[in-house]
């Protein structure tokens, strides 16, 4: 265990000031909340995005996109500070200068997962860290189950990036759903394992989460009217005519160099040399993984 | 009255040429044997005796020495048990007047028969540098000792013979060179892989510049088997390199696996829970070379390079980057060739799965990092050329479409070596792309205006470091040799970019 900063730790007994009454919602509201940080009380415009700590890479992405978009329209972003969707989701939260709330499932001086020390000092700066259990709680796995009908309560709208079959997202999304919050899912391909858990919250009702303006529409409240601008708008497509039926091919689904190769019939060595190109023209994206995306605003 | 014989021992790959002396005195009857001699020379004097008089030759019964010189040089083995037997017998009154100017090499039976015994090429090699020109070597030695140009063999069965034909009763015919070794299909075929264009690509690019590769893929991408057929792209060995990988299975007693006369360029796997010792060389009593070297002028295939143990890994970076390795012991160091081509497979992450489309990766976060730096270790920076073999679809396996046979690509290998060779004449043997150095990288490699702009550009879009500058120059040079191109072009470098591997791994 350690302390991971000197700032105040403050404890709030239910019904206070400052007592969110959002939490009376709850079948059983905690009896105390200790808190860090001066996003209090929160706001009502809240929303949760939360998902799987074994995320892709992927979904990381679209977890950071929303957490800056709604940073950007003023809605506190609430999460849990966990690997994968929530990490993401806070700092994209953060890059986009807004305010975001963590729930934690250990004390509010106690960093897990370890690692996350800088994204936790950042989250108390910029909003709030809260928790039911008093400082220097440890982490345990029956805490979090718990931690998560704070998340729902808090927020107007649950969003699920991404989830396994049996991932702990899921459990907040059906207190969200007990509690008459709406929830969202990001849907995925039905291949991945990691966007089961979200297909299937899709198929059980939850509102498909495809672009922001889809949250606006579900949850009315929160006052998101963004203009965005359309993906792809604007973008030049190469000149060369092979370089753009290359690059017709590619989505957001990452594919193998062999898998172009044999959809072009080209030969490996040509699919590189064009790979090439449109990775230095910016149009592509080679992933971690190798495989090709199309890159951000093309 | 003495005698003496000549015989030899071995430092590091070399041979040094030992005479062996005998003495009798008088005294006690007895048999010493001095000049840093190990166990099994001692024993000799138990199977000298033996065969000896098993032979029908008298033992000399008076005070009995043997010396082997140079005295202050370690020796170790059963290979002098021969030539001990002949300053004996000479040393005896035994009338043998060929025994000068020849060198005997063999262990022997209790029976007086003649046994095998390791190293004996890279002996008869040191023996013939240093005026020797008859050998006599046990017949399961003859085959490697005849490649030695210059150097007249005989093989006879037993010490009987070896007497006979040494005072000239009953001389031997000296031994013939064997046919050439029928040469076994080494491994796969290219054909036999189906699909994977971009890591074939690798592997034809890898076989013409020599360059390292490391192959990162899940488990059961076919990544051994790309490695095996990269064996079949290489072209065959000069005869002196042959004679150089010989010498090394020689001095392990390992020509069964390998006949000595083979042309084909060796190729390694040894398992990650192989000792250093094992891989690198090493071991007790005299150095013995590792498996790097028994890869020399070959494939070094490290299969799950991650479950290495950092050692093991860090004992690399030596030999891939002076192309020997040197081996310290407390009595001076000895080297061992290790000029090798370095294929590395690795799994993406400990599970396999890590960003694997249809999988999901159970690994831990901190288990992901901590085998991440393993593969950016010590090794990485020495390799070239990143390939990412992904899963093969089940139906591509019963495909049944036309893959580029091993034969054809080795072709375009071959004349892409033959233009590296042209273009570095005064370049140490090989002369690869890979061993180029970065002092002068750019003259050699002759970019064009157009592909010094991309590199430029590259460099900034993508972040290369200097190193990783260095290795796309020399694998786009490799992949302009095999166009035929004079310069390296635009779409060599583009190519070569892309093989450079993402950054982090």
């Amino acid at each position: 265990m350690s302390a991971t900063t000197p700032r105040c730790v403050l404890r709030l007994p239910r019904g206070a000031p400052g007592w969110p009454a959002a939490l009376e919602h709850l079948h059983e509201p905690p009896a105390e909340l200790w808190r860090r940080g001066r996003l209090w009380p929160p706001p009502v415009a809240a929303v949760a995005v939360v998902g799987a700590r074994a995320a892709t890479l992927s979904g990381m992405e679209v977890a950071r996109e929303l957490g800056r978009e709604l940073a950007a329209a003023g809605v506190v972003v609430i999460s849990g500070l966990a690997r994968g969707i929530d990490a993401a989701a806070h700092r994209g939260a953060l890059e986009a200068g807004g305010p975001t709330l963590a729930v934690l499932g250990c004390g509010v001086d106690v960093c897990y997962p370890r690692g996350h020390e800088r994204l936790l000092e950042a989250v108390c700066d910029a909003g709030a860290v809260i928790s039911e259990d008093p400082p220097g709680t440890e982490p345990a796995g029956w805490r979090f189950p718990r931690r998560n009908r704070l998340i729902a309560a808090l927020a107007l709208a649950v969003v699920v990036v991404e989830a396994g079959e049996r991932s702990g997202a899921l459990s907040t999304a059906r207190h969200a759903a007990d509690l008459g919050r709406e929830v969202l899912a990001v849907p995925g391909s039905v291949l991945s394992p990691q966007s089961r858990g979200t297909n299937r919250l899709i198929r059980d009702g939850a509102v498909p989460l495809l672009e922001l303006d889809d949250l606006a529409s579900a949850v009315p409240e929160l006052g998101l009217n963004p203009p965005r601008p359309r993906r792809g708008a604007g973008a030049r497509a190469p000149d060369d005519p092979a370089l753009r039926a290359l690059l017709e091919l590619l989505g957001d689904d990452p594919l193998h160099p062999d898998q172009l190769a044999e959809a072009t019939g080209a030969r490996a060595s040509e699919v590189a040399v064009r790979l090439c190109a449109l990775e230095l023209g910016g149009w592509v994206a080679t992933l971690p993984g190798g495989g090709i995306t199309r890159a951000g605003g093309h | 009255m003495t005698a003496s014989a000549t015989c030899c021992a071995i430092q590091g790959i070399a041979g040094v040429p030992v005479t062996v002396e005998a003495d009798q005195s008088n005294g006690l009857p007895g048999f010493t044997v001095v000049g840093l001699t190990d166990r099994a020379i001692q024993e000799a004097k138990v199977r000298v005796k033996a065969a000896v008089q098993n032979s029908g030759f008298g033992f000399p019964t008076r005070k009995l020495t043997v010396n082997l010189a140079p005295a202050e040089l370690p020796k170790e083995g059963t290979g002098f048990d021969l030539a001990i037997a002949m300053a004996v017998l000479r040393c005896g009154g035994h009338d043998l007047p060929r025994l000068d100017g020849t060198a005997l090499l063999g262990e022997l039976a209790l029976d007086g028969g003649l046994r095998p015994v390791a190293g004996v090429l890279p002996m008869a090699r040191s023996l013939r540098a240093a005026g020797v020109r008859r050998l006599v070597v046990p017949g399961g030695n003859a085959a490697e000792a005849c490649l030695v140009e210059g150097l007249e063999v005989v093989a006879p069965g037993t010490l009987r013979a070896c007497v006979e034909h040494l005072d000239g009763t009953a001389p031997l015919a000296p031994a013939a060179p064997g046919p050439p070794p029928e040469e076994a299909p080494s491994g796969f075929d290219l054909a036999d892989i189906r699909g994977q264009p971009t890591a074939k690509r690798a592997l034809e690019i890898a076989a013409a510049g020599g360059h390292n590769l490391l192959m990162v893929g899940p488990p059961g991408s076919g990544k051994s088997m790309l490695a095996r057929a990269l064996a079949s792209l290489l072209p065959d060995l000069g005869v002196e390199a042959s004679l150089e990988v010989a010498a090394v299975y020689s001095l392990r007693g390992a020509l069964r696996d390998r006949p000595a006369a083979s042309l084909r360029p060796p190729f390694r796997s040894p398992h990650h829970s192989i000792s250093r010792a094992g891989l690198v060389g090493g071991g007790a009593g005299l150095a013995q070379p590792g498996e790097i070297s028994l890869a020399h002028r070959g494939i070094l295939f490290l299969d799950e390079l991650c479950e290495f143990s950092r050692a093991h890994l860090e004992a690399l970076r030596q030999p891939l980057e002076e192309r020997v390795i040197t081996v310290t012991r407390v009595r001076g160091a000895v080297q061992f060739p290790a000029s090798i081509t370095l294929v590395a497979a690795a799994n993406p992450c400990p599970c396999g799965h890590h960003q694997d489309p249809t999988r999901l990766c159970t690994c831990e976060p901190r288990a992901l990092a901590a085998y991440r730096a393993r593969l950016s270790g010590p090794v990485r920076d020495r390799i070239d050329l990143v390939v990412r073999v992904p899963r093969q679809p089940y139906g591509r396996l019963f495909d049944a479409s036309l893959e580029e046979p091993s034969a054809a690509v080795r072709l375009r290998v071959e004349a892409a070596r033959d233009h590296q060779r042209e273009r570095l004449p005064d370049q140490r043997e090989p002369p690869l792309n890979a061993l180029l150095a970065p002092r002068g990288l750019v003259g050699s490699c002759l970019p064009t205006r157009a592909a010094t702009r991309l590199l430029a550009a590259a460099g900034e879009r993508l972040g290369l470091s200097a190193r990783g500058f260095h290795r796309v120059l020399r694998v786009a040079r490799t992949i302009a040799d095999l166009a035929g191109d004079e310069r390296v072009g635009e779409d060599a470098l583009a190519e070569a970019l892309r093989h450079r591997g993402e950054p982090g791994l």
